[in-house]
């Protein structure tokens, strides 16, 4: 089932004279794990804002052709409306906590839209828990860390129980430790309750492995769309200038030299590591 | 900058903190009316007392103390400010009176700024939000009181930022006269408000994106619910009122220099 | 030459920030101070130019005691360059905001014309001379705040996280700039956690955790070492992590760049194939 749906999607923001998106047709199934890239202003944050309807609904603008979310029109419904089915959590962890105990934010949500005292007290709970923050949930934004904060980023919009989680480069003012713990936290969302995962990331040594479906953007266009292993594997994704995971360059460049370590396109070290080691066990 | 780090809130429990706020600003405000009623020294001095076991009971007893320290200075210009009028308006004369007038005078300062101080020590901003809300004042007025709570240590650690990285660029601050040295803060002025608006146009992204005004029956992870503590706080509350008014209607309080008088 | 002798520094609030750091940072070295978020790397670097004063200790910087001097006649010596560039952009041209640091350095009118020409052309900026900075992208924006302190042609350039939030391109893009300014015999010192940068890089590295420095040494022989990289959290590079997997193979310990990984693997590899 397709949850993602955008069809020849233009928009331009107001008082641009360029349409900032272009023609855009993806598709995103329910239960994915999506990974969007490419070099920065490609308007990755742009197309993030389209699947909740912040565009066109907080940002006006023009916008022309088709998206649909969620089996819901986003143009039709308001942005508060959407953010019951679509989580979105945004590059700078400061900017996007407002209360002055992590609980507090996480609730902010559940408080909008109304739900009563103790279903919010347990959904809190929940998402802290799955966040692995509950510990800290007495604290305040200001005494922790920037990974803690994504991570409260992460359980205030996973409190609302969306079907679709969209993060935007969440990682890039982390540490590596940090973001792979953010990484991992992700993955657990995606594989264990099949929320669908939308992830904009330049770290792609990171995040490659765990995507079932990658799209590289460039200018407001989609330049590249599809299964991970084919794409990031292929010559011409290395010429648009994207960090290709080092494991698949070497793969790659050991292939050119006349080492084949079979069909299989390496996505981690882990991996690569695997195919060498399988390459010399039947000679041994 | 030590009055304000006197009302700075530090998050600890204790019977104090725990209470309602609403009934400690009550407590703050019968403090306030009783401050007021008397111009003596006496019953400014019990007003004063009384606040003591509550420090002691909040712990935040060092805290009390400095904002009280940072007082000084006001304190000492309200009571030389009032001795002078005195002298001027007598006609060049002081008594024991005019003493005690401006000693209490300062006093009530103290005591004010005493329970004042106490009230936001002891007071999380989220509660006094929260308190806020229960007035049926608009939503929006207390999440803006709490936000901008919550972004002060930003901004403060920003600005801070902001004037190394011109200082890494040659820029001195003290240098040159009155005009120059505020031209001097252009560069740090400007970037901090370009951020500041960055910064809340990023916030409001991420309310939208978080349901705002989603209904107008807003519900709340936390409520205040009156405990026993705040029945006790309530009833000594209005006994100290009750005291006090009665006591300036009933009572010809002895001052200061009815005192001396009667020792000698 | 910038020499930390057994420096401690501990902020107005009371926490730690460095502890009996030492080390000496040799004219036209390049230097990567490296550690996971809160490890003291910005505490460290803003004592090179004297915006922090060491609580213990002292800092030299050309034989000159940091405590002993102004943050402005040391900074025209070592140039700071902080992370987020939209904390110093203020001025309404590109080539204004390149002036500003000229004009408080007291530089003629003649010689700031020249450098500024100089700085714009050197960061391929000349284009947007007359552009508010606010116009520009997040990675021109970064090159201006770059281009306005190399405009004084400092002979220390200290760098303040500058890969965060940059892609791909970007990233290479800056790896060439400092390659160009190590020709030039500028001491280069950038702080980041950004491993796979530095593996390309292969600086001298200073490894930090919790105030204290736990490594200092080439990157090869640090960037390798996964047991000291674990004590500072820092996740080491792919063809490390790679490399620890093949431990049958019997490969050389100390490999972090890909190239050498690939001719090691086949030379290994065309042996046992055959
Ligand atoms: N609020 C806005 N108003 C006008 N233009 C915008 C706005 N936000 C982004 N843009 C335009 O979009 C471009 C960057 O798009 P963005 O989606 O942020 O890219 P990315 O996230 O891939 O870096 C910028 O060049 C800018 O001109
Ligand atoms: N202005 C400041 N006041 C108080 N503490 C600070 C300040 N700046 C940094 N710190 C603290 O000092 C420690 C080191 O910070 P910092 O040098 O910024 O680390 P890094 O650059 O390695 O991330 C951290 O614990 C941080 O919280
Ligand atoms: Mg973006
Ligand atoms: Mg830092």
């Amino acid at each position: 089932m397709v949850i993602i749906e955008t069809k020849n999607l233009s928009y331009t923001y107001p008082g641009g004279t360029k349409p900032s998106l272009n023609d855009v047709s993806i598709k995103i199934k329910a239960g994915e794990f999506a990974l969007i890239t490419g070099s920065s202003g490609s308007r990755k944050t742009t197309i993030c804002r389209c699947f909740n309807g912040l565009i066109p609904h907080f940002y006006k603008g023009e916008l022309e052709g088709e998206i649909r979310v969620a089996d819901k029109d986003t143009t039709k419904h308001p942005t508060f409306e959407m953010a019951k089915e679509v989580g979105l959590v945004f590059q700078n962890p400061e900017n996007q906590l407002f209360a002055l105990s992590i609980e507090k934010d996480v609730a902010f949500g559940l408080e909008n839209l109304g739900v009563p005292r103790e279903k919010m007290r347990q959904r809190v709970d929940w998402a802290l828990k799955l966040a692995g923050i509950y510990d800290l949930r007495e604290r305040s934004p200001h005494e922790i860390s920037g990974g803690q904060q994504q991570r409260v980023a992460i359980a205030a919009v996973l409190a609302m129980q969306p079907k679709i989680i969209v993060l935007d480069e969440p990682t890039s003012f982390l540490d590596p430790l940090s973001a792979k713990k953010i990484f991992e936290v992700i993955h657990d969302l995606n594989r264990k309750l099949g929320i669908t995962v939308v992830l904009v990331e330049h770290r792609l040594d990171l995040t490659a492995k765990y995507a079932d479906h990658i799209i590289i953007m460039d200018k407001g266009r989609v330049c590249q769309d599809g299964n991970p292993r084919t794409i990031l594997g292929a010559e011409s994704t290395r010429l648009i200038g994207v960090g290709i995971p080092k494991a698949t360059l070497l793969f790659q460049m050991l292939a050119k030299d006349g080492l084949k370590l079979g069909s299989v396109v390496p996505l981690s070290s882990d991996e690569i590591a695997q195919s060498l080691l399988e390459a010399i066990k039947p000679h041994d | 900058m030590s009055v304000f780090d006197g009302l700075k809130y530090r998050k600890v429990s204790s019977p104090i903190h725990d209470l309602d706020p609403r009934i400690k600003f009550f407590y703050v405000c019968a403090i306030f009316v009783g401050a007021i009623l008397f111009w003596t020294i006496l019953p400014l001095l019990i007003l004063f007392a009384i606040q003591i076991p509550f420090v002691l009971l909040a712990g935040v007893k060092r805290e009390w103390l400095r904002s009280l320290r940072g007082t000084i200075f006001l304190a000492a210009i309200i009571f030389l400010t009032n001795l002078i009028v005195r002298y001027f308006a007598s006609g060049g004369a002081l008594l024991v009176t005019d003493l005690e007038f401006a000693a209490a005078m300062t006093l009530r300062f103290i005591v004010l700024v005493g329970s004042f101080s106490v009230f936001f020590l002891t007071t999380s901003p989220d509660h006094l939000g929260l308190a806020l809300e229960r007035t049926r004042m608009p939503y929006e007025f207390s999440f803006a009181f709490t936000t901008a709570v919550r972004f002060v240590p930003v901004l403060a650690e920003e600005a801070q930022t902001i004037m190394d990285a011109q200082k890494a660029r040659g820029l001195e601050l003290e240098k040159g006269n009155f005009l120059k040295r505020i031209r001097n803060y252009i560069p740090v002025l400007v970037p901090l408000i370009v951020s500041a608006i960055r910064r809340s146009l990023e916030l409001a992204e991420a309310m939208e994106s978080r349901a705002w005004g989603a209904t107008k029956k807003r519900t709340n992870l936390y409520i205040l619910r009156l405990k026993q503590g705040d029945f006790i706080l309530f009833v000594i509350t209005i006994v100290i009122l009750m005291v006090t008014v009665y006591v300036r209607i009933y009572i010809d309080v002895p001052g200061l220099s009815q005192f001396l008088s009667g020792v000698s | 030459m910038i020499e930390v002798q057994d420096v401690g520094f501990t902020y107005p609030s009371g926490v730690e920030a460095l502890r009996g750091v030492a080390f000496t940072v040799n004219n036209g070295e390049f230097i990567a101070i490296m550690g996971q978020n809160g490890a003291g790397k910005t505490t460290l670097v803003k004592h090179f130019n004297g915006l922090l004063k060491p609580s213990i200790g002292r800092v030299l910087v050309d034989g000159i005691e940091t405590k002993k001097t102004s943050v402005a006649s040391l900074a025209k010596k070592v140039g700071f360059v902080f992370q987020n560039p939209d904390h110093q952009l203020f001025s309404e041209t590109v080539e204004e905001e390149i002036a500003f640091a000229l004009k408080n350095f007291g530089f003629e009118e003649e010689t700031i014309k020249k450098r500024v020409t100089w700085a714009l052309s050197f960061l391929e900026l000349k284009k947007y001379r007359k552009t508010s900075p606010f116009m520009l992208s997040g990675g021109e924006r970064k090159r201006v705040a770059l281009a306005s302190v190399l405009a004084w042609n400092p002979e220390i350039l200290i760098l303040d996280e500058p890969t965060i939030g940059q892609d791909y391109k970007q990233k290479e893009k800056l790896r060439q700039f400092i390659l160009q300014m190590q020709t030039q015999e500028k001491t280069i010192v950038i702080v980041t956690h950004d491993v796979e940068f530095v593996a390309e890089c292969n600086p001298r590295v200073l490894l930090m955790t919790e105030g204290r420095i736990v490594a200092d040494g080439q990157g090869k022989n640090i960037l390798a070492n996964p047991e000291v990289l674990a004590k500072s959290s820092v996740v080491p590079p792919q063809v490390v992590q790679i490399f620890s997997r093949l431990n049958e193979l019997e490969l050389p310990k100390n490999v972090i760049d890909l190239y050498e990984a690939k001719d090691l693997l086949l030379k290994k590899l065309e042996k046992r194939l055959r």
